[in-house]
């Protein structure tokens, strides 16, 4: 029997619609009353608060995107004043020009309900002991589904990540029911397991709730085959709330959108248009009851679609399909947003090297690797060893700590990188996923 | 009182090397000494040869990664604790040698080294107060 953490989720399409209708239409009124950036753009665009009564009405709406964060950084798109902040997150980026979000105590309170609803979709309740290896800190992963498993009342195993080893003995000891990581930690963690001696008799893990990196199908079955667990897919990303503004049921076809909060679309990338259901574009979303930042249709770059096709866990909310890329260049490695222009900045900042470059990502025991491939500038001293592996390893620091990421760093020598007469091609992504 | 070292940049493949001699050779440029330090991926070949400027001009031509390292050349007599007493005058002075080879001179009873180090000029002076015999690139270019 299928369980439902809110009645919401079943609800029938009229009334979903015009809840989402009210919604929007106090959000519009709220950003144009207290972002600036917004009624700047409303007031360009000839549009009223007052303009905007249905769902409908939502494409008459500007676009919001990454680089209005960066350009307003750090609070300039907050619609709340600093008393009514709690929390402050931020995703990784170049130093200085991180994305920041900020959330109300209303906002913490229904984050922990979007995601109450994906531990429930994933059979969790009151009885789990719910393992949380997400990283904690300004990554939305950690306390995302941490707030989600207090929501249910379960009891919140806040491990965190990394320590591979001390993860199983928790496993164990601790009797661990419910796991939420990235699916790459989880095979390695499946992995370690098995290299460890320890059987899935040894454990008590029912089921995981994977996310924050792109996932397949076949890693879904080598995870749920080395954990003897049911894996779940989530979906969020930080702008909009974290995990949890979409997530998978048992049916593990696609991911319910928790619509009464992020109303999503899928458009055209190039030309801006709403594509029909079905269709495959441009994931955007409208955050219908953010008070702290309430962003209006923001472009998230992944590649999707939508549909409303009756699903057989009874859950009525709108399902998007597994994103299948990206409308940018943005790499995830190791659940870490990379940008090959953010690895360029550091590159051109430390100015030992050549503005030419090769990124290239692979997955190593499951583990997203990275190299950096870059040349040495002509006039460099590199007659001995040291100076070249000096200059390596400066280059892995400025990269390890601007982007977060620990990276592989090789000095080719001049011109043995292809140049491109168009578009460069700066990533080999060999990871097969 | 330094001399002129040409170093190349040796990716691991199969006929690298050959084809770096082999531009050396047709550009009639001799090699007086040779050194190559290996890594698990490159190598580093440093050359002394009889006209350093025409053999980094032809291999940059062609494409490799060169450059004119200058380094101290000394004469050591061909004698056990010969090299020693050279290289104690440098520890004395504070001076660490980054990488040293040597090669057999025209002379039976000397052998060059080449010394690449951090100071050269405070590396020479420790070597002169001591009385070791700086080699001057002239005499090791020229046959």
């Amino acid at each position: 029997m299928e369980r439902y953490w809110n009645t919401i989720e079943t609800a029938p399409a009229h009334e979903m619609k015009a809840l989402q209708s009210l919604r929007l239409s106090q959000t519009v009124r709220h950003v144009y009353e207290h972002v600036p950036f917004y009624r700047k753009k409303f007031d360009e665009m000839h549009i009223k608060p007052e303009d905007i009564q249905s769902i409908d009405d939502i494409s008459k709406l500007p676009f919001t995107y990454k680089q209005d964060l960066r350009d307003n950084y750090p609070y300039g798109l907050f619609a709340v004043p600093v008393e009514q902040l709690v929390r402050i997150h931020a995703s990784s980026g170049t130093t200085g020009k991180q994305t920041v979000v900020g959330y109300t105590a209303n906002d913490i309170q229904i984050w922990g309900n979007c995601c109450g609803r994906a531990l429930t979709a994933a059979g969790a309740d009151a009885s789990d002991f719910v393992h949380v290896s997400y990283g904690y800190g300004l990554f939305t992963g950690g306390l995302g589904l941490h707030a989600g498993a207090e929501e249910i009342h379960a009891t919140v195993i806040p491990v965190s990540s990394g320590n591979t080893k001390r993860q199983l003995q928790i496993f164990k000891d601790f009797g661990s029911t419910i796991l939420c990581c990235t699916p790459s930690y989880a095979l390695f963690l499946g992995e370690s397991l098995r290299d460890m001696g320890m059987d899935q008799s040894q454990i008590s893990l029912k089921a995981g709730i994977f996310g924050a990196e792109p996932w397949s199908d076949e890693m879904r079955w080598k995870i749920e085959d080395l954990l003897g667990i049911k894996a779940y897919d989530i979906y969020g990303l930080s702008e909009i709330m974290g995990p949890g503004v979409a997530f998978e049921c048992s049916e593990q076809t696609g991911m319910h959108v928790n619509e009464d909060h992020f109303y999503p679309e899928i458009i055209d990338p190039d030309t801006g248009e709403v594509l029909p259901e079905g269709e495959v574009g441009e994931l955007v979303f409208t955050c219908i009851t953010k008070e702290a930042l309430p962003l209006i249709r923001y472009r998230t770059r992944d590649i999707a679609s939508l549909t409303r096709e009756k699903c057989s866990c009874g859950r009525t909310l709108i399902k998007m399909k597994k994103p299948s890329g990206r409308t940018d260049d943005m790499l995830i490695i190791r659940g870490v947003n990379v940008f090959p222009s953010q690895v360029e900045a550091v590159l051109l900042e430390l100015g030992d090297t050549a503005p030419h470059y090769m990124l290239i990502v692979d997955r190593v025991g499951n583990l997203d690797t990275l190299e950096i491939q870059v040349e040495m500038k002509e006039d460099m001293e590199f007659d001995a060893v040291r100076l070249i592996e000096e200059t390596e390893a400066k280059i892995k620091s400025a990269v390890a700590s601007t982007l977060g990421i620990s990276a592989k760093v090789t000095l080719l020598p001049p011109k043995s990188i292809a140049r491109s007469e168009g578009k460069a091609v700066r990533v080999i992504d060999k990871r097969k996923i | 009182m330094t001399m002129k070292q040409l170093s190349v940049f040796v990716e691991n493949k199969p006929g690298t090397l050959a084809e770096i001699t082999g531009i050396l050779g047709e550009n009639s440029i001799d090699m007086r000494a040779l050194s190559v330090a290996d890594t698990e991926r490159y190598g580093i070949l440093r050359l002394i040869v009889d006209h350093p400027k025409e053999a980094e001009a032809a291999l940059k031509e062609a494409g490799f990664k060169v450059s004119l390292t200058d380094v101290i050349a000394i004469a050591v007599s061909n004698q056990p604790g010969g090299l020693s007493q050279a290289l104690r005058y440098l520890a004395k002075a504070g001076i660490a040698v980054e990488y040293m080879y040597a090669f057999v001179s025209q002379k039976a009873d000397t052998a060059y080294v080449i010394l690449r180090v951090q100071d050269n000029a405070k590396a020479v002076k420790a070597l002169e107060e001591g009385g070791i015999p700086i080699v001057r690139g002239e005499e090791v270019y020229r046959k």
